[in-house]
């Protein structure tokens, strides 16, 4: 009978752990503050509290003697929260750099069911057709301002290993730089028209081989000479810059793959839409430039961030097995000393918080280690994979400070589980067994 | 041998430390052994005993395509025993979702690839249906489909007849035996010729080369010979081995050997502190047992040996039985995903290296604590100084 009540306590604790740690998963940061409001008050304001204070004070003061068993909880933890942060880093970064290229007050059009740049087909007498239709915003000189492009893959070695990777390079129109305000020339100049230059995108250049200012490039058989350097934060830096105009014959290509304009105001987009679909002769897709990108990083990001999660918690678990063990130790460890203390009267509750602060404690020295680390190391670091187009984009993992505190949380739920067990079997120990033992 | 009892003992005298380190270590082997099987399967693309394989692609870009001229060619080329070609077409299968390849390949295509194996009448039935398509046995379960359905494709790149609806009729159902290669079943192959005639955009033109050099032959040479043929013209060949060619491929996606690499590390690190404290508070408490075990006539060595052996003991036990429930595990996230992703399962290697790394694991954790054991003075440890 008192083993099945043994047994359900211990259940109900679990599920009671369970649920609490799913409500501190999904707890926003000004609950979080509140709580920690509640929890220091009652410590410092209330007797129990004053208890408690002084049970996690001894705890603490004990520490350094067992360094090596903390050290066991720090490091572990320290562990989980920087291979956390640092995959979410990754797929934040990814989202990042391509949430942020286009905009809502342009749009790209490509041949119908397409998809992708790479994929489209966009006749050279379709241009004009386009041109005319309602919804366009135009330039100072009166013309539609919109840029017909192309998107050739080429081959250009890692700055890694040297194994060829692809790469982007577009070729625009004349409207192709103000369609695309963000894009700065920090180094050099624009190519000029009807010549064989190209200009490359900081991340481009950072990541592929060959890509210096006056460097000399072989594409298409046909050398090229890089004339100029952009930024622009986003997915274009990955890319390389020329004139359609010579990109086009280079490549033997007659016709175009996408035609990128502005919208005219608000309702520019719905009234080319209707424009696009009511002509016949133009089976052809729209989209703002701000859904083709952001659309391209959702696959990614979601996979990156399944599979982190995946991988921190089993990694979660392993370490609240190694909490649980070093703070069962110290518990035994101290059982004298606990006994001790509720000897003179400290009651369960304070005994209890002890180790629970005690824990938590190491917990939040172990996740800011394990992000600060992840930050010091990631945050920045450059990588390329192969996007939507079938060629490289540069992103930089970004470790955001909502990562920071996702891996902290993390940290304490660790923490959490691995002090609460001990801290109850702190409680518990009868006390003149354990004063009588050792 | 005769100590196993012993050494058992001594490693469940603290029921909880050790069924809690253990799990930590099952935890840290799991990982592991998942990651590694995705690795494997990230990067083993290509490597099949035996096939001595060459990838012929544009030196420009992997998207530009090479003349179908190139094929007389580059049979005749001295060295050269095979040659076939394929193409990537796009296709989409009801929803982008539902991503698989499809390529058009030339009807000597599966000469090339001995591994897919195709029933001779299904074969037979394939190479005379000009519509005609075959697909691995894992694609096929993913979306029930039998020979003699139709597999209508949504075209992305290449539209037929200003359409993009491609009908494709299910001739046959190839199957791959080894584990590794299992996610070349996730292909569909129709016939290059019906894709040439019927696609409104290019004419004549093939993605890539496969090429078997004569055995016995020099491959590079053979490589170098085929590059020549096209030396300075507007469609530039670069011929490499098939391993080197899907290595370049998977390496573009992401370094996955370098993350699971950097992760694993990072777990390790931490087991080799957790299990190390472990061990250390093991031999402390049990000071005075192994004085008595002296006492009674263990040498020194003997003393180091239990407990090393002991240290080693732990981890592998809870390596083994981490890496016993990856094995489990990955087919069923392979299963789990409809097909999506397919893991190789846990090949021998991972069981091997797990292995060893469960054992050196074992005893650098185990040094410290063991050469304590040994140095241990009788009179001291039972004195408790």
């Amino acid at each position: 009978m008192k083993r099945l009540k043994g047994f359900f306590a211990g259940l109900l604790t679990v599920l009671a752990l369970a649920a609490g740690l799913f409500a501190w998963i999904m707890l926003p940061w000004y609950a979080v503050l509140g709580l920690v409001v509640l929890i220091a008050l009652w410590l410092l304001l209330t007797r129990s509290g004053k208890l408690a204070m002084a049970a996690t004070s001894i705890g603490i003061a004990g520490l350094p003697q067992r360094w090596g068993a903390s050290l066991v909880i720090v490091v572990g933890i320290a562990g989980v929260v920087g291979v956390l942060v640092a995959m979410l880093a990754m797929g934040e970064g990814f989202k990042a750099t391509l949430d942020s290229t286009g905009g809502d007050d342009t749009a790209i059009i490509l041949r119908a069911g397409s998809q992708a740049e790479t994929n489209s087909v966009i006749g050279r007498d379709q241009v004009p057709l386009i041109g005319a239709l309602a919804g366009l915003a135009k330039g100072a000189d009166g013309k539609p301002v919109s840029s017909p492009e192309l998107s050739q893959v080429v081959n250009l070695p890692s700055m890694a290993d040297g194994t060829d990777a692809n790469v982007q390079l577009r070729g625009v129109g004349a409207a192709g730089w103000a369609l695309r305000p963000e894009l700065k020339i920090v180094e050099g100049r624009k190519f000029g028209d009807g010549l064989r230059e190209i200009v490359v995108g900081r991340g481009a250049q950072k990541q592929f081989r060959g890509l210096a200012l006056g460097k000399q490039l072989k594409l298409a058989n046909q050398m090229w000479t890089v004339v100029g350097v952009f930024e622009s934060g986003d997915s274009h830096e990955s890319e390389l810059w020329a004139d359609v105009d010579v990109l086009g014959p280079a490549y033997q290509r007659s016709s175009f793959q996408s035609v990128t304009v502005k919208l005219d105001g608000k309702e520019g987009f719905k009234r080319l839409k209707a424009a696009l679909a009511a002509d016949p002769r133009l089976k052809l897709d729209i989209e703002t430039t701000q859904d083709y990108y952001a659309k391209q990083s959702a696959g990614l990001t979601k996979l990156i961030n399944i599979l982190g999660k995946v991988i921190g918690s089993i990694m979660a678990i392993g370490a609240v097995f190694g909490a649980l063990n070093s703070m069962y130790a110290a518990v035994a460890g101290r059982a004298r000393e606990i006994a001790t203390m509720r000897a003179l009267g400290f009651r369960g509750v304070p005994v209890v918080t002890a180790v629970m602060l005690e824990t938590m404690l190491l917990a939040l020295l172990g996740g800011l280690l394990g992000a600060g680390i992840a930050w010091l190391v990631f945050n920045g670091y450059t990588v390329s994979t192969l996007g939507q187009n079938f060629s490289q984009v540069v992103f930089q993992f970004r470790v955001s400070p909502e990562l920071l505190w996702t891996g902290l949380k993390w940290a304490l739920g660790i923490g959490l589980v691995g002090g609460l067990f001990p801290a109850l079997r702190a409680a518990r120990m009868p006390v003149a067994d354990a004063l009588r033992a050792a | 041998m005769k100590y196993l009892h012993l050494i058992w003992a001594a490693l469940f005298r603290s029921k909880t430390r050790t069924s809690l380190t253990l799990l930590s270590v099952i935890a840290a082997f799991l990982l592991f052994g998942m990651l590694d099987s995705v690795r494997v399967a990230f990067n083993s693309g290509g490597e099949v005993a035996g096939a001595n394989r060459m990838i012929t692609s544009s030196r420009l870009s992997i998207t530009q395509m090479l003349p179908y001229s190139l094929t007389e060619q580059i049979r005749a080329t001295p060295g050269i025993k095979k040659a076939a070609f394929a193409a990537w077409f796009g296709g989409i299968y009801q929803d982008p979702k539902n991503f698989f390849a499809n390529f058009s390949v030339s009807p000597n295509y599966l000469d090339l690839y001995p591994e897919f194996k195709l029933p001779a009448a299904q074969k037979k039935a394939w190479l005379d249906d000009r519509t005609g398509a075959i697909v691995g046995a894992s694609l096929a379960k993913r979306h029930g489909w039998k020979v003699g359905d139709t597999i209508p494709l949504q075209a992305t790149i290449f539209p037929t007849k200003g359409s993009n609806d491609w009908r494709f009729t299910l001739r046959g159902i190839y199957t791959v035996d080894d584990p590794k290669q299992k996610a070349q079943e996730n292909v569909l192959f129709f016939h290059w010729k019906y894709f040439d005639e019927a696609n409104d955009y290019v004419k004549g033109r093939v993605g890539w080369f496969i090429v078997a050099p004569d055995s016995g032959g020099s491959a590079d040479r053979a490589a170098n010979a085929i590059d020549k043929l096209s030396a300075n013209s507007d469609h530039e060949t670069k011929t490499q081995s098939e391993a080197a060619f899907n290595q370049a491929f998977a390496k573009q996606f992401a370094d996955i050997g370098l993350i699971v690499t950097g992760i694993m590390a990072a777990v390790f690190f931490t087991l080799l502190l957790l299990t190390g404290n472990t061990m250390a508070q093991a031999v402390r408490e049990r000071i005075p047992e192994l004085a008595v075990l002296k006492t009674i006539g263990f040498s020194n060595r003997s003393v180091l040996w239990l407990v090393l052996a002991e240290s080693v003991l732990l981890v592998v036990l809870g390596g083994m039985i981490g890496l016993g429930i990856a094995s489990l595990l990955v087919p069923a996230v392979s299963a789990a995903s409809g097909g999506m992703i397919q893991l190789p399962g846990m090949l021998a290697q991972t069981w091997l290296v797990g292995l060893l790394l469960m054992v050196v694991i074992g005893v650098i954790v185990g040094l410290l604590p063991a050469v304590r054991g040994m140095r241990l003075n009788i009179v001291d440890a039972l004195a408790g100084r």
